[in-house]
């Protein structure tokens, strides 16, 4: 991020479930470039670990910088662990969106924002009455869903840290 | 929902051929996977890989092999495939 002149306004503390318990279940569709279809969590953490990542709508711009930076990191080649979204975003614009910015990961569309609230990390949106969405959270998963790391966002924006996730990616 | 049901079905939100094959998986207690699509059949090619044309609904059943499109087929092969009289009638329908 550029170097701003002023303080980021700062986000009040989220009580989201903590590393070494276990992360919420949830069934949702996940969408990916084709279709979307009712997934569980724990059919993808059946399959190994699973880096779960909220983000903005999809039209927002964090949003997309966190896409561009997790296809640059391209995780899943060096490590084993699949990365995962959610977004509350419908599965329509999501699908275009993988299209369009070429996502390499599927996304669980969750447009009432249940799945923040199951994790303690609802953001409610000033200046979109009604609406809220996940503050920006990542959770690294193990095979059994137990939370081997967590992150989400202390001002408004924030963005994971990339090299902190990496870090605990390679050191698993 | 099991995550792995043997039966697929590509559909369209709210299209009403769709949904008349619904209505036989239910009446037949059957579990099925939906896979949702967008309507511009351009974006359809995950059913064209499937069926062979880019129409929904398509049903693929994985338990005996057959993969189908148009609703009025879909029907008749669930009615003949899971239906009461299915064993019975060999498989035919009226």
């Amino acid at each position: 991020m550029v170097d701003l002149d002023f303080e980021v306004v700062p986000l009040p503390d989220a009580d989201h479930p903590e590393v070494g318990e276990r992360a919420p279940a949830f069934t949702r569709p996940l969408v990916n470039a084709e279709f979307w279809e009712d997934r569980s969590l724990d059919s993808l953490t059946d399959d190994g670990p699973v880096l779960l990542v909220f983000t903005t709508m999809n039209g927002a711009f964090p949003a997309t910088y966190t896409w561009n930076e997790l296809r640059e990191r391209d995780w899943e080649t060096d490590f084993d662990v699949s990365v995962v979204g959610v977004t509350i975003s419908d599965p329509y614009d999501t699908t275009e969106t993988i299209r369009d910015r070429g996502i390499d990961y599927p996304i669980f569309s969750d447009p009432q924002n249940g799945v923040a609230e199951q994790y303690g990390v609802v953001h409610d949106l000033d200046g979109m009455t009604g609406v809220t969405e996940p503050r920006p959270s990542a959770f690294l998963l193990d095979a059994d869903r137990t939370i081997e790391y967590a992150w989400t966002a202390a001002e408004w924006p924030d963005f994971p840290p990339y090299d902190e996730i990496e870090g605990v990616l390679a050191d698993r | 929902m099991a995550d792995n049901p043997p039966i697929t079905l590509y559909r369209l939100q709210a299209c009403p051929f769709c949904e008349r094959v619904v209505r036989v998986l239910d009446e037949y207690d059957l579990e099925y996977r939906s896979r949702f699509v967008e309507p511009l059949h351009s974006r359809r090619n995950v059913i064209r890989r499937e069926s062979g044309s880019r129409t929904a609904p398509a049903l693929v059943d994985e338990s005996t092999g057959v993969t189908m499109s148009e609703s009025a087929n879909i029907v008749e092969y669930l009615h003949a495939t899971y239906g009461d009289g299915a064993a019975a009638t060999d498989g035919g329908v009226a």
